[in-house]
């Protein structure tokens, strides 16, 4: 590269050159393969909303039905059920809701568009296990006494309310997440679309 | 130590010797025989601990010849066949049941996963006891490390490909682990899945990388590992140079040719680990639901988690580490901390060799403290893997976040406590009976 002790800057600056044009190359060769493991055009067009039907659904009841592959709930919440909620407020981190884990129509008490219906995303948001339902209260499904039923995520041990809120001091960092839906009419539900608003 | 200057091979006219000759003068064989077996020289007071190594190679074989044969008939697919079984879960099963010895080929590749992990902590607790990371061997450790990583990468990648409610489960856990980091965490995870949830396309890259990507980076960082090794030679009991004190020769005068003394001692514990491997393979390959957990004799269900998951054995301690961190700090969520130190609990091991300031290396040498710190340590790393294995539980919970204090204080006030310790002079040679 030098002669006699004195660099060629003339070549020196060629290989700067050809080393940047020859990384950035590299570089952009990256692109291509770190976009392949994106969501592929299939697995977008995955997401087409779900309809159920639910006046087969007596209250106290739970189902659970597929959206996008995670598991939906839909819980027909009994008065006494409801009457929890109310109970909670001092023990669950965001009694509020205020944390966009809702759309804006489920942002109240119930987390809910009717007071009695429940559809949420029955995934736990600490690490993605779907929770457990433990809805009788106390001692019977291995809760602590004072427990007024709700569900328990079997992963790390986070529990949520019966409105889907997330207890203070949990792994699980926000409340369970209410997807988009609709009513269709009385007894169906369009989950994945709201564009009633309501 | 691994010396490459040596005289090319002269034939002695014979035929097999003429073919050498011939070799030798277009390949370095005979230089990289001598160097790294027959004139390597390695400290002669090796004893039971120093197993582990070459064991740890022999596992590496067995889980890449047992590996290119469960390749042949399994197929990582996450459709539903003509039964409503996923097909790789269905793949699965026909091996253990329609392959001729698919069952133990299969088995062979479950234990080896296990004992893998069992032989490479061992590896690692010899390193804590004699002091194998301290200076000349930092980088011997930084590339152990390394591969340890890699190591519970393919373990990780692997046990997604039975595609049980273990598998499924595991890895929707471990992968919305990213989604904690904040703003980049969500996009991330969804580019590592390939998909809005664990699905076909996952399944396919954690074959693709439990086959071919990891396995490729894991030997490159083995020969590294060996290479470094066979630089500035072996640490022993002792944790004392040989290379101080050689005869006229330049050889370590306690140092003893690798080949065929320790190729001849390895074979021992060879025959030993192959008798306890086999027992396990043929007798009890679920390993008590701890090597094969029994919720992964169920397929996947997207909509459905068992009511209890815990991860393999071998992953426990630090997802109880992961458990243990319960509290927002600084306005980010305790499941980002809970990320942090999960991380934290296996890199921290990569700073050893800058922790660790005592003036002998040898555990026979050291004194109360650092004795005391490193029992602590490994008895919080049994606790914190049962509790790992454990439902979350109060008590659980509060036990775990204790040894998780524990398990750090061993690393980061090291540069204190060995310091102050006191230490037994090392002798100026290996000691030897």
């Amino acid at each position: 590269m030098s002669k006699e002790g004195k660099m060629d800057c003339g070549r020196r600056r060629l290989i700067v050159a050809t080393a940047a044009v020859g990384g950035a190359g590299a570089l952009a060769v990256l692109v291509p393969f770190v976009s392949t493991m994106l969501p592929s055009e299939r697995a977008k067009a995955a997401g087409a909303p779900v309809e159920v039907d639910i006046s087969k659904l007596e209250p106290g009841q739970m189902v659970t039905v597929e959206w996008r592959g995670k598991p939906v709930w839909i819980i027909n919440r009994t008065q006494a059920m409801l009457d929890t909620l109310p109970q909670l407020d001092g023990e669950v981190a965001d009694p509020q809701s205020d944390r966009k884990q809702q759309p804006e129509y489920c942002k109240n008490e119930h987390r809910s568009i009717k007071p009695e219906i429940l559809v949420t995303v029955g995934i736990c948001t600490h690490l993605g296990c779907s929770p457990t339902s433990k809805f009788k209260p106390g001692v019977d499904e291995g809760m602590t006494p004072d427990w007024k039923g709700g569900f328990l995520c079997p992963c790390h041990g986070s529990t949520f309310d019966l409105a889907g809120r997330v207890f203070k001091a949990k792994p699980a960092p926000t409340n369970l997440e209410i997807p988009p839906h609709m009513y269709l009419s009385d007894t169906r539900i369009l989950i994945g679309e709201d564009k009633k608003g309501a | 130590m691994a010396n490459t200057n040596f005289e090319k091979y002269k034939s002695d006219g014979s035929l097999p010797g003429n073919l050498l000759e011939w070799v030798d003068a277009r390949f370095p064989a005979t230089a990289m025989w001598k160097g790294h077996l027959s004139e390597y020289y390695a400290p002669k007071n090796f004893n039971f601990w120093y197993f582990f190594g070459s064991l740890a190679l022999l596992v590496l074989v067995i889980q890449i010849v047992t590996g290119i044969f469960l390749v042949m008939h399994y197929k990582p697919d996450a459709s539903l066949n003509a039964a409503g079984i996923p097909v790789a879960f269905a793949s699965v099963e026909y091996i253990m049941r329609d392959v001729p010895w698919g069952w133990l080929v299969r088995y062979m590749h479950s234990t080896g996963a296990s004992a893998f992990f069992i032989v490479v902590y061992l590896h690692m607790f010899r390193g804590l006891l004699y002091g194998s990371y301290r200076q000349p061997r930092e980088l011997i450790w930084v590339f152990g490390v390394l591969i340890f990583l890699c190591l519970m990468a393919e373990a990780f990648f692997g046990y997604l490909l039975p595609w049980g409610q273990m598998s499924f489960w595991g890895a929707q856990v471990i992968v919305n682990l990213f989604g904690a980091i904040p703003l980049i965490g969500e996009p991330l995870s969804i580019w590592v899945r390939g998909d809005f949830v664990i699905g076909d396309a996952t399944l396919n890259r954690f074959f693709s990388f439990h086959v071919i990507a990891i396995p490729l980076v894991l030997i490159g960082l083995i020969a590294a590992h060996i290479l470094a090794l066979h630089e500035v030679g072996s640490n022993n009991p002792d944790g004392v140079e040989i290379k101080k004190k050689k005869d006229e020769n330049g050889i370590p005068l306690d140092g003893i040719p690798f080949h065929p003394y320790y190729t001849v001692k390895d074979i021992v514990g060879v025959v030993v680990f192959l008798m306890v491997f086999s027992l396990v393979v043929f007798f009890a390959p679920e390993g008590g639901g701890y090597f094969l957990e029994y919720n992964n004799f169920f397929p996947a269900d997207p909509l459905k988690t068992p009511p209890h998951i815990a991860p393999v054995w071998y992953f426990t301690p630090y997802y109880s580490v992961l458990r243990a961190m319960v509290w927002n700090f600084f306005g980010l969520d305790a499941k980002f901390w809970g990320v942090v130190g999960m991380g934290a609990s296996v890199v921290v091991f990569a700073f050893l060799p800058w922790l660790d300031r005592s003036p002998v290396k040898s555990i026979r040498y050291r004194g109360p403290i650092f004795k005391s710190f490193l029992t602590a340590f490994v008895i919080c790393f049994f606790i914190l893997g049962y509790l790992g294995t454990q439902a979350p539980s109060y008590w659980g919970e509060k036990v775990s976040q204790v040894c998780t204090v524990i398990y750090f204080a061993f690393f980061l006030l090291m540069p204190w406590y060995s310091k102050i310790d006191k230490y037994k002079p090392e002798p100026e040679r290996v000691t030897w009976n």
